[in-house]
């Protein structure tokens, strides 16, 4: 399918969903669908700079942050739209993934990680500090009750979420095939022979620290109208990180659509235990789902059923297979 | 003397301690990870395990925290041995351990919390012992015990490891394992089971680094994740591997949050370590005590 086609494609869908969602009378089901599409954009956002280059970022919960507080500020301050807060919030975010990057990645993988890993502890700090949203007390955000076209706000909100979703997938399918794509997946292979062939490495590397990071951003703008409060603990729940994590490692990190299957099946799991059981338990659930995952099934869901359908991956024509060939090859 | 200056020594003494206590609790990641080059981000958790063991150890049956801690090294080691031997089939064997290993940890680090929080709830536990109250004062300059034990503890733990390290058979092989596995291999030592060990002692410094936390303020089970980054700044500043370079980054990480808790507020101390680790990794990531 080419990119025009799969666009199209994506947009019918997220057109399908959003007409759906008129139809629904019980509103939490729109509540619960919002929830998970959060997740398909910060799971497709994490995957192009974890599953495409290899960095395994764990500031999820930073950078919606972020992106959560900007948005309450400005909104408090010049009382600016949602349309308007999702690319500012996408901007500040890149530019915090640009600057991190940066700093950390030039360096081992794994430094990045625990820097962005500290990045939440530091970013709530600044937050609990920060007066003029509530610091640690938190802040109440209006929001109309009323909205044209959409009636409801709820459904407002969950349209704005659809488009993103869609865009984040469209996005992250276009990097995939593209020269750009080509490149992040020659550095996850073997960093030293991709900067060898003239791969400019750490530019490629800055860029999708960037576009990961303004999505999670993005992600996080239409947040505080969706809880109408937000204060600092919740707002920097290490569940969010795990779940941004765990649902791409659970689907398959080679391709867009296994951070998407990962969102909806691990989103929805959530959802109906959280209803059923308890939050905690759930995020256990989702906690032992990705140990299991990266023990038992390395490549995911798609790992699954691409080796059932098929023969054992062979390096020579399957590059995941490659990839885990020449990780090994590079860590002896 | 001036008011100011009285306040200064005071807030550096009690960073110096602190910063000791800082040492125990990184002394594991600085084995973990600048040795063995294996990145446990859920060091954290387990040292809160530590914790909580204590305090059942010392609500129930009145036992002493550092005892406590002591005791649980052993079944500590055993868990670190059977983590490695899980991280070394699953993933180095494998050669994944960048990602998936990480993810591995991270979702280990998860289930601890959330597990000590489905069994405690997200309450603050102390241990009650005799030595937590009282307090020495020097001039200006106050010394409570409950934060002195930890530190003499702490330094006691350095010095047995770097001991370990430095005179024992086993200890040489973990270092040098660090440095060049092949080597070793030729020497006739297995790289896996050296690690093993290596790994096992790791751990088993999170039970007492545990016990000592416990003592020195009130837990509750999400507390770990906020020592990662500073745990992990501390080994990059005191160069990987390197344990007395642990010792002097955790001290001098330990006043510089002190110093800023006393004249800026606390709420800013936990944005220090994690400017340090930034500092350390823009521009010496070999640390103060690495070879560059």
């Amino acid at each position: 399918m080419s990119n025009g086609r799969f666009i199209l494609f994506a947009c019918l869908v997220g057109v399908a969903l959003v007409a759906a969602s008129m139809f629904v009378t019980n509103e939490y089901y729109v509540f619960a669908a919002y929830f998970v599409l959060q997740y398909v954009v910060l799971a497709t956002a994490w995957n192009i700079l974890g599953g495409y280059v290899g960095y395994v970022n764990f500031g999820t919960t930073a950078f919606l942050a972020i992106g959560l507080y900007s948005a309450a500020a400005l909104n408090k301050w010049l009382d600016l739209p949602i349309p308007a807060l999702i690319p500012i919030a996408g901007v500040l975010c890149g530019a915090v993934g640009l600057v991190m990057g940066y700093l950390t990645i030039r360096l081992r993988g794994v430094y990045f990680t625990i820097a962005t890993l500290a990045l939440s502890v530091v970013v709530q700090t600044f937050i609990t500090n920060w007066d003029y949203v509530g610091g640690s007390r938190g802040l109440y955000v209006m929001r109309p009750s009323e909205v044209p076209v959409f009636g409801s706000y709820v459904a407002y909100l969950f349209f704005l979420m659809t488009v993103l979703a869609v865009a984040a997938v469209v996005t992250a399918r276009a990097i995939e095939r593209s020269t750009f794509g080509f490149g992040l997946a020659a550095i996850r292979d073997d960093e030293t022979a991709a900067a060898a062939s003239g791969v400019p490495v750490l530019r490629l590397k800055l860029v999708a620290a960037a576009i990961s990071g303004g999505l999670m951003g993005m992600a996080g703008a239409p947040l505080p109208f969706y809880l109408t409060y937000v204060e600092p603990t919740s707002s920097f729940s290490l569940a969010y990180t795990v779940n941004s994590v765990a649902m791409p490692l659970v689907g398959g990190t080679t391709s867009w659509i296994g951070p998407v299957i990962g969102a909806v099946l691990l989103g929805t799991m959530q959802q109906a235990m959280t209803v059923l059981i308890s939050s905690s338990v759930n995020l256990l659930v989702v906690g032992l789902l990705l140990v299991i995952f990266v023990i038992a099934a390395p490549n995911g869901i798609l790992g699954l059923i691409r080796s059932k359908g098929g023969k054992k991956p062979d390096p020579e024509t399957n590059p995941l297979a490659a990839m885990l060939v020449t990780e090994k090859r590079s860590s002896q | 003397m001036g008011q100011f200056a009285g306040l200064l020594l005071d807030s550096i003494v009690s960073g110096v301690l602190v910063g000791g206590f800082y040492a125990a609790m990184a002394v594991g990641i600085s084995i973990a990870f600048g040795m063995l080059g294996i990145s446990n981000i859920a060091h954290p958790a387990l040292i809160l395990l530590g914790s909580f063991i204590a305090y059942v150890l010392n609500s129930q049956f009145g036992w002493d925290p550092i005892l406590v801690g002591v005791l649980a090294t052993v079944p500590f080691y055993f868990l670190g041995t059977l983590l490695y031997s899980a991280y070394e089939i699953a993933f180095e064997r494998r050669g994944t351990q960048l990602i998936r290993g990480l993810a591995f940890f991270f979702g280990l680090l998860f289930i601890t919390e959330v597990g000590l929080q489905l069994v405690f709830g997200v309450d603050y536990r102390l241990v009650e012992t005799p030595y937590i109250g009282p307090s020495y004062n020097i001039g200006p300059v106050s010394l409570p015990v409950r934060m002195l034990i930890p530190f003499l503890a702490s330094v006691l733990l350095l010095i047995g490891l770097q001991v370990f390290f430095m005179r024992t058979f086993t200890g040489r092989a973990i270092m040098a394992v660090a440095q060049d596995k092949f080597a070793l291999q030729l020497m006739g030592a297995a790289p896996v089971r050296v690690k093993r060990i290596a790994f096992g002692l790791s751990t088993a410094t999170a039970a007492m680094a545990g016990a000592f936390l416990i003592i020195l303020q009130p837990v509750e089970p999400s507390m770990g994740r906020d020592y990662i980054g500073r745990i992990f700044a501390i080994c990059v500043l005191g160069g990987i591997g390197s344990l007395p370079g642990t010792f002097v980054a955790a001290v001098i990480v330990g006043v510089a949050e002190s110093i800023t808790a006393t004249f800026y507020g606390p709420s800013w101390s936990p944005a220090i370590a994690f400017g340090f680790l930034l500092i350390a990794l823009v521009v010496r990531p070999a640390g103060l005590f690495g070879r560059a």
